[in-house]
């Protein structure tokens, strides 16, 4: 399967990203695909390796997957890591993407989960369409 | 899964590395890491042990330079070759769209090879995809031993286990030494990338 993103999905997908990082102070989001794909960023990634990243988290979200699995679960959707000044979220949305939310102690937990669940449903319904596309398609 | 960005005119794919362990998967991808410069490739990150055996995977980001006016990223990544890891296995294999077997020359390691390739014919079967439509190229690693006191398989009797069926290119590697490392490298991206083309063709004549 391919994931063809146009110029439009990504101008779509650039406004949601803009949005979070500007409601939510977050230092960057990224949106990474679950084989370790980086489809789109924002915010202040100057110094960050964004291909490790990207691939490390799609490492991690299949492995958390695989521990949800072990104790029943279909999988976590999110995950966090605190660290002492910069934190990690990472969500899942849908089946194929990950995004991953880089914030430090400028904001709270509470502030980027609040803007994440905002942004979830309009991000969720974008790749939607872009899923769904691909499978009209393929047909 | 090749990622398209016709926003970014950028093509992204995924390339594995497959074979027993301790057939030199990791040492590869070192090789080509050291041989590159710093603006055509990422940094190396390795999840390994203490021991040095690979216990998640290796990643190494290369850039092709361009093709029908794409950029070419190849990702390029390692599995765990020990017969336990079995599920990372699985996971470093979503979304591949190029598989190198890495086969160890050693005479000790014949049975190894058979099951490693097995095991990855299964693995990719239940991503649904067949070992002989992906793009695959075998390379015979540790040809360097020949004439020392380690015994190695011919050539030809690596072929007949391996490759009489599948019938891919394949190369007689050092991979600690370089020799048929970026041969390999080369035909795999080759074959992958002329699969994408074939790809992106399709889809650029749905989306007119």
């Amino acid at each position: 399967m391919n994931i063809v993103i146009t110029k439009r999905d990504l101008e779509k997908i650039n406004f949601c990203l803009n949005k979070m990082v500007s409601s939510s102070m977050a230092q960057s989001v990224l949106l990474i695909d679950r084989s370790g794909q980086l489809i789109a960023h924002h915010g202040n990634t100057a110094e960050i390796d964004l291909l490790s990243l990207s691939a490390l988290t799609a490492a991690n979200f299949g492995a958390t997957a695989e521990i949800a699995k072990i104790l029943g679960e279909k999988e976590f959707t999110l995950l966090f890591h605190k660290g002492r000044s910069e934190n990690v979220y990472f969500s899942a949305i849908g089946e194929h993407v990950i995004m991953v939310t880089l914030f430090d102690d400028n904001t709270s937990l509470g502030v980027i989960r609040y803007q994440i669940d905002k942004i979830i449903g309009e991000l969720s319904r974008i790749f939607f369409s872009i899923f769904e596309r691909k499978k009209v398609q393929t047909k | 899964m090749p990622f398209i960005n016709f926003s970014k005119d950028e093509i992204q794919c995924k390339i594995v590395y497959y074979g027993a362990g301790f057939c030199g998967k990791t040492t590869n991808l070192q090789y080509i890491f050291s041989q590159t410069k710093d603006d055509t490739r990422g940094k190396m990150v390795s999840i390994d042990t203490k021991g040095d055996r690979t216990l998640f995977f290796d990643f190494l980001s290369l850039n092709l330079g361009k093709i029908r006016g794409f950029d070419i990223r190849v990702q390029l990544y390692t599995v765990p070759g020990q017969v336990h890891y079995d599920a990372t296995r699985k996971l470093v294999l979503k979304g591949v769209d190029g598989v190198v077997f890495v086969a160890d020359s050693l005479k000790v390691q014949r049975k190894k090879n058979i099951e490693s390739l097995i095991n990855l014919a299964k693995n990719l079967a239940e991503k649904g995809v067949s070992i002989r439509m992906v793009p695959l190229v075998i390379q015979y690693n540790k040809r360097d031993l020949d004439g020392t006191d380690s015994e190695i398989l011919p050539i030809e009797i690596l072929e007949k286990d391996l490759n009489s069926m599948l019938k891919v290119p394949s190369f007689s590697a050092s991979a600690l030494k370089g020799n048929g490392v970026f041969e390999t490298l080369r035909e795999i991206s080759k074959l992958v990338v002329k699969d994408v083309s074939r790809k992106i063709m399709l889809v650029d004549k749905q989306l007119r």
